[in-house]
């Protein structure tokens, strides 16, 4: 059984949803990103998406693309992404981690060499924003052969053609992009959230993860009723940005905040 | 000079490209995030819809005659092939459209196409700010909103383009995300697009972008070449030997060439901007020195680092300052159909002085990209043979900058 499905095993026996921290791998610099991921798991994150920054940061908001060129700006790469993965392996064999970014980086690297480098190091599934199962037959035939999954995204625009496609080559979870536009953007609408994640989940066995606009841990609580899991994203890219001058405190705040989300989710599952 | 001379490229029959997922061989594609799908399916499915409709096609040649001012002329650059020596430089006169480019031939299209979808609003990206003005100006023709990004450097390089979209009516929203230029302008476009996908209709400038903008916007810009070709047989009674068009996106190179790719004795030749020159990085030519890879929705040839990460490009012109370009021209370059060569900046300053010298017509530095290669590649021909010029856009809007380059305050 892969990370992500004992992962998933796990929480369904404890009553748990998952809490999927995402932070910008290199964002202000690789230390930091290491050693905030350990942090994360102990304030309560289940899975960790590594965003792999890219120069052309097309689905994100402001908050994701300053990190993107922060972490560029201090080299950052999609080979030390992997990196990173392998260090945080060193001393945790149990959290799934994610790596989640663009289609170019893994284009220049080649299908196959990033697949068998990404598996050794211990990454478990990626999730690339521009590429449609349509385009992917290429890509997940490399990600079969070291088993990575491929995970992808469904939005409140897709309709059940759409969801059938999409979850026949996805594996590991489904993302569920909670509202139209960019990361990081506006206000949810819970109920029409609910009612589209009824319709897939009545087109696919696999756990359906829900972010974009998930900002405190209010908003996480309500979504954990509703799906398997909960990713914040911006929220604690802000942790970071506010304080800019202290390293130390950014961690802390963004520890501060998962332990928060997890105890008002936990409240709601449990 | 024989004309053996020339580099044989290859015959294509039966082309019939891109195929019903937007795919020249390899290139093109795509390439998006879920969110945009069912609108990209939606375009897809209203375009081939309209594309058959002939009160649609009816509006659209009224409107090019009426409004733009098609057919545009061919005229042969007489003096300028006699100080060059060689072919007859024949030049395809895109710069008389309306609003001085053939970057109206395509927002025409694609706003009476909005129009039909019933989308109420109009985006943009913008480099140089010819295909925002294009785009306000049918925006404001049609009564939509409009909505134009651009880069806050380019605002900074082309005020006098900024002013028209506003007085046209347009809102130009500065992008200051990247490198603050036409791919930054363009991912804000699709962000904008993504967030706002039920009134609004975005028209993208160039033959880039995800299924079905490239052959979208082709087939809009081919009106180009179809009437080349008629205007070349009436003119000269025969087709032209050569076809020369610069390339950034590709819009009017593609819409030029494509009515000729099967034409065995048409030789076809698209010209990047080498801006400070290949070696030494600072260009905008990703057929002649990059890579393919995936960017803004297709899988074409880049400007990108050992990483994947877009690198910034440099010409002269704005228009041609874009590290991507458009996938078929990726693909004609790849089974030999079409050359793709370089101009630096410097000849093509001095291609802009010279046509502007001995024609009396004052092109786009863009245009001048293709100008400086014709008379290159006309010293290599015969005098009966013939070179036809897509003289893309008109030179005003670029005078600013050459004043101040030659060190002129106006």
């Amino acid at each position: 059984m892969s990370r992500l499905d004992k992962c998933f095993k796990a929480l369904k026996e404890s009553k748990q949803k998952a809490l999927v921290p995402f932070i910008t791998a290199g964002d202000p610099n690789a230390d930091f990103t290491l050693s905030c991921m350990h942090d994360m798991v102990k304030a309560g994150a289940s899975i960790i998406e590594l965003g792999v920054p890219f120069s052309d940061p097309m689905a994100d908001g402001p908050v994701i693309q300053q990190a993107s060129e922060r972490a560029l700006a201090n080299g950052m790469s999609l080979k030390g992404v992997i990196e990173i993965v392998r260090a945080f392996r060193e001393t945790d064999q149990i959290t799934p981690v994610i790596l989640m970014g663009y289609l170019n980086p893994i284009e220049f690297m080649g299908y196959e060499t990033f697949a068998s480098t990404a598996a050794q190091a211990g990454v478990d599934g990626v999730l690339t924003v521009d590429i449609p199962p349509e385009e992917s037959a290429d890509l997940i035939a490399a990600y079969d052969q070291h088993g990575i999954a491929p995970i992808f995204l469904l939005s409140p625009t897709s309709n059940e053609s759409r969801i059938k496609k999409v979850s026949a080559v996805a594996k590991g979870y489904i993302y569920y992009v909670s509202l139209k536009g960019v990361t990081g953007a506006g206000h949810l609408e819970l109920d029409d959230i609910e009612t589209k994640i009824q319709e897939i989940k009545g087109l696919t066995p696999l756990p359906i993860a829900i972010g974009f606009g998930v900002k405190n841990a209010d908003i996480a609580a309500n979504i954990a009723k509703i799906g398997d899991a909960v990713v914040v994203g911006s929220a604690l890219i802000n942790c970071i940005t506010d304080h800019s001058d202290n390293e130390a405190q950014g961690q802390e705040a963004i520890a501060g905040l998962l332990s928060e989300m997890r105890t008002a989710m936990d409240a709601v599952t449990q | 000079m024989p004309t053996s001379d020339k580099k044989k490229q290859a015959v294509v029959t039966d082309y019939n490209l891109p195929d019903e997922r937007g795919h020249f061989g390899p290139y093109g594609g795509l390439f998006v995030g879920e969110t945009l799908m069912e609108s990209i399916e939606e375009l897809n499915e209203a375009y081939a819809k309209y594309m058959q409709d002939p009160e649609f096609l009816a509006e659209l040649d009224a409107d090019l005659h009426d409004y733009v001012g098609r057919p545009s002329p061919i005229y042969h650059a007489a003096r300028l092939s006699k100080e060059t020596g060689g072919a007859q430089i024949y030049l395809k006169r895109e710069d008389l459209n309306h609003t001085g480019a053939h970057k109206i031939n395509n927002t025409i299209g694609q706003a009476l196409l909005a129009k039909r979808m019933g989308k109420t609003r109009i985006i943009a990206e913008t480099g140089a700010g010819q295909h925002g003005v294009a785009t306000a100006t049918v925006a404001a023709r049609l009564g939509l909103e409009c909505v134009i990004y651009m880069g806050a450097e380019d605002i900074q390089r082309q005020s006098p383009n900024v002013y028209r979209m506003k007085l046209l009516g347009a809102k130009v929203v500065a992008v200051t995300s990247g490198s603050q230029t036409l791919k930054d302008a363009l991912n804000e476009a699709l962000r904008d697009w993504v967030t706002n996908i039920d009134n609004t209709y975005y028209i993208i400038g160039t033959v880039a972008g995800p299924h079905p903008y490239p052959a979208m916007v082709r087939d809009f810009q081919t009106i180009i070449g179809r009437e080349s070709r008629e205007q070349m047989m009436a003119k000269t009674g025969r087709l032209p030997d050569a076809l020369v068009a610069c390339v950034g996106g590709g819009s009017n190179a593609i819409g030029l060439f494509h009515p000729f790719i099967e034409d065995e004795a048409v030789s076809i030749y698209g010209v990047e901007a080498a801006g400070l020159g290949i070696e030494t990085g600072q260009h905008s030519a990703p057929l002649c020195a990059g890579k393919p890879g995936v960017l803004h929705g297709n899988r074409t040839y880049l400007m990108a680092d050992e990483n994947g990460e877009i690198i910034e490009t440099h010409s002269i012109s704005a228009g041609l300052d874009y590290p991507g370009v458009g996938p078929e021209h990726s693909w004609l370059k790849d089974i030999g159909r079409a050359d793709y060569v370089n101009i630096n900046d410097d000849e093509a300053l001095a291609a802009f002085h010279q046509l502007t010298r001995v024609e009396g017509i004052i092109p786009a530095l863009e245009s001048s990209h293709a100008i400086a290669y014709a008379t290159k590649l006309a010293k290599t021909m015969n005098k009966d043979e013939t070179i036809l010029v897509c003289l893309s856009g008109r030179g005003d809007k670029d005078i600013f900058t050459i004043a101040k380059l030659e060190g002129i305050e106006l």
